[in-house]
């Protein structure tokens, strides 16, 4: 019962991470190609100003509460991948940096050069996680004694000696990086105004596009590489609703940015939001009870009843987690609200 | 290179260069409450300008402070995966907590205190000031407590599969380690603080500009510099030391670097220990000073590295020394300093003294020396033990990431820390060099909000 509980917990740190972090990372990439002026960028980096320290949170939240929940997985699969979390880490040390400083000094060369690294740091920060989960849902080649380690590549095939990155893995990767540009150009239309909007909305019906058939092909490719996946499926069918509700998303997605007369940026942002957290949860309940699959057998497999905390640890942690998660929700709603509505540039720059 | 040699080399050198930022944010936020204190008594437009030129400091040191240190957290799993399975339930709570009690709250106050002003009261920006500072000493408490268990283990029990195990949240956060080497640390943190603030004062008023401000930066490094440096000896430092002495034998001896266990330990305030003759070269001592300040008595036993097993040395005992030294005789020289400072500013002749000047913008960089070295005195001394007494360091390292690896990663981040360091030169200075005083109205604006 606190295994599946701390399961869940732990997947809905997860969630607030993409659902929260994503739309920055998104706007991060769009600021590659969408903006056009100095007062374009400015109002596209002022819309995520505020907040994107807090979203970045979730992950640092959610990776402490993975080490004490199940302290066996935190150990395998951050030495296990150590390298591209190290590249992850890099990552997100230029992104935070070059979004922070671009404003500090007034000079173009400055400042087109943070953009760039803003932008590409963003666009790999998504490719990267998207990469990482598929890499968790196809398996890794654990040993005997619960650890392994993987290189960035192998023969990209995801065989019992898979690198990190391998076609699905990649498929993985481009979901991510489609599903939150989108996140962040619905993000964008709800923030920016003008003809930057304007722009926002326009692109938010090809990406939606694109994002239902790459969608499909991870479906179908998740399955391929792993059948398991479907067993919690086949064996409680109202869990369909999981996959009814990724579609659904994206029609709303489409749907409420689209009706010409108004559109409606914050239920089109929301369902996002939606499509975010029925893919993860999906995915979670294809994986459950299992954490981190074996390619090199199932008996290998990093299981919720093999990698849980000690008992005592657990009710320890719950108390004082509902507590902490409760007044960072009260913060979070508190700042959100002080900075909603349109990015206002006389008062957003520092 | 061996693989220990590499983690362990990996984690000293990503959590030294973090450590540069928060001792001065966590400094800085106690600092920034005062002045804006004063601000909101007296409505001086002056001293809040003070607060905002400090506040965009605090927000640069924030960034970096915030990308060095996730890192931190993924390291112990990366780099230390086998210490990580077995304490995971014990230490991965306080680290869990820091991000959910202090990084949530601080990163949303900071958001407020920064970009927010023009949107809220007086009242409200003075207590997102506050609430900051609170975030900022929440995070140090969590990561204390972390380092304290691992110097100290307590309230723990082993599962059959070889893992601890919590057995009471409230001996965990209320380690005696922890209280005491927290009040000990966060007084090095004001220490760095005020010294910064003093310097930056100083170094106004040598360049005769911006006197104003100047003025009130020393009135505030000062003071607060002569209050800390004063508690970072006694009783902080004190205590700390005395109960190292009682829990860590081993380091405490390496600390001081006495070999022979001695009835009227003498203090060795300068001299190279050799490890090879058991002795200190060029040994400058005070008689049975050691025995005094650890037992309260000058003929008290004071247990040397004769008495601890080879095996169980700090292993690297000459750095430990020199670490412990360093700090010692850096701490030493800010009391001095500061009680100078405050004595000439209670005169009123701090301001045309330019030796004192001189001194105090000269000595910025010491506390960040001091503070470095602290640490390293406190890691050091609990080698060759992950948990002391517990886990060896050599039992602790992830066994599947190769030195190779281990170093790959090791110079990237050595290759990207060099640039970090050099934006965040840039930037300070440039700060500093405009100053408190707005060139423009318009520009007073922006800095504003």
């Amino acid at each position: 019962m606190m295994g599946f509980l701390w399961f869940w917990l732990v997947a809905v740190m997860i969630v607030g991470y993409v659902v929260l972090d994503g739309f920055d990372l998104g706007v991060g990439v769009l600021h590659l190609f969408l903006v056009r002026t100095e007062e374009d960028r400015r109002a596209t980096l002022a819309s995520i100003g505020p907040v994107w320290d807090g979203n970045e949170v979730w992950l640092l939240a959610g990776g402490g509460t993975l080490y004490f929940a199940f302290p066996l997985l935190y150990a395998s699969a951050f030495s296990g991948f150590y390298l591209p979390l190290m590249i992850v880490l890099w990552l997100l040390v230029l992104r935070g940096i070059s979004l922070e400083l671009r404003n500090h000094i007034d000079v173009g060369v400055w400042r087109a050069l943070l953009d760039g690294v803003f932008g590409l740091s963003s666009a790999l920060l998504a490719v990267f996680f998207g990469a990482a989960l598929a890499n968790v849902l196809r398996g890794v080649p654990l040993q005997d004694d619960g650890y392994f380690f993987l290189p960035l590549w192998t023969n990209w095939q995801p065989g019992p000696h898979p690198g990190i990155l391998d076609w699905y893995t990649i498929i993985g990767g481009l979901v991510a990086l489609i599903a939150l540009t989108l996140h962040g150009a619905l993000w964008l239309t709800i923030k920016a105004t003008g003809e930057l909007a304007h722009r926002a909305r326009r692109i938010v019906g090809p990406l939606c596009l694109q994002l239902a058939a790459v969608t499909v092909v991870s479906l179908a490719a998740t399955i391929h590489v792993r059948h398991a996946s479907l067993d919690n499926y086949f064996n409680y069918p109202f869990t369909c609703v999981v996959p009814v509700g990724v579609v659904a998303s994206l029609a709303g997605i489409w749907l409420f940015n689209r009706s010409p007369q108004r559109p409606q940026p914050v239920k089109a942002f929301l369902c996002s939001c939606f499509y975010l957290f029925f893919m993860l949860a999906g995915a979670c309940w294809g994986l459950y009870p299992t954490l981190l699959p074996a390619t090199t057998g199932p008996d290998r497999d990093i299981t919720l009843a093999k990698a849980i905390s000690g008992p005592h640890t657990l009710a320890v942690g719950l108390a004082w987690w509902s507590f902490g998660m409760a007044l960072a929700i009260a913060y979070i709603v508190f700042v959100y609200t002080r900075f909603k509505g349109k990015v206002d540039l006389g008062s957003a720059a520092h | 290179m061996t693989a220990e040699l590499i983690h362990r080399l990996h984690f000293a050198f990503t959590i030294t260069f973090h450590y540069l930022f928060p001792q001065l944010t966590m400094g800085l936020g106690l600092l920034i409450v005062v002045i804006k204190s004063v601000a909101l008594r007296t409505g001086s437009e002056q001293w809040d300008r003070a607060a905002r030129f400090w506040g965009r400091i605090f927000g640069i040191n924030f960034v970096f402070g915030v990308v060095t240190g996730i890192p931190m957290e993924f390291e112990f799993g990366t780099n230390w995966a086998r210490f990580s399975r077995l304490s995971g339930g014990v230490i991965g709570q306080p680290l869990a907590m820091e991000g959910v009690f202090s990084f949530f709250l601080e990163s949303a106050f900071l958001g407020l205190f920064l970009y927010g002003e023009k949107r809220i009261s007086k009242w409200m920006h003075w207590f997102a000031a506050f609430m900051v500072f609170v975030g900022s000493w929440i995070s140090g408490f969590f990561i204390i407590v972390t380092d304290a268990w691992m110097q100290h283990p307590v309230a723990f029990e082993r599962l059959p599969n070889g893992q601890f195990q919590v057995l009471s949240f409230w001996q965990l956060l209320l380690n005696p380690w922890a209280l005491l080497q927290y009040a000990h640390n966060m007084t090095g943190a004001v220490v760095t603080g005020s010294f910064v603030m003093a310097a930056t004062g100083a170094f106004y008023l040598l360049e005769e500009r911006m006197e104003n401000y100047a003025r009130i930066f020393l009135k505030v490094g000062v003071v607060a510099g002569l209050v800390s440096t004063i508690l970072i000896i006694f009783p902080t430092g004190d205590l700390h030391g005395k109960y190292v002495a009682r829990n860590q034998p081993a380091a405490i001896a390496g600390m001081e670097g006495l070999f022979k266990t001695e009835n009227g330990a003498g203090m060795v305030l300068i001299g190279q220990p050799n490890e090879e003759t058991g002795q200190i070269d060029n040994p400058i001592v005070v008689n049975d000073l050691l025995s005094f300040l650890i037992y309260g008595t000058t003929k008290a036993e004071v247990k040397g590295l004769d008495q601890i097993p080879r095996d169980q040395w700090p292993t690297a005992l000459p750095l430990l020394y020199y670490a412990y030294h360093i700090m010692a005789g850096l701490g030493t020289w800010f009391v001095l300093l500061m009680i100078v400072s405050a004595f000439l500013l209670w005169r009123k002749r701090l301001y045309t003294s330019r030796w004192a000047l001189w001194a105090l913008l000269l000595s910025f960089p010491l506390p960040y020396i001091a503070n470095t070295a602290g640490w390293m005195t406190a890691e050091l001394g609990r080698q060759p033990w992950l948990i002391y007494g517990l886990m060896r360091t050599s039992e602790g390292y992830s066994s599947t990431v190769s030195a190779s690896n281990g170093l790959f990663t090791l110079l990237g981040f050595m290759g990207l820390y060099t640039l970090l360091a050099i934006l965040f030169t840039v930037l300070i200075y440039r700060e500093i060099s405009n100053g408190p005083e707005p060139k423009t109205v318009e520009a007073e604006a922006v800095h504003a909000d």
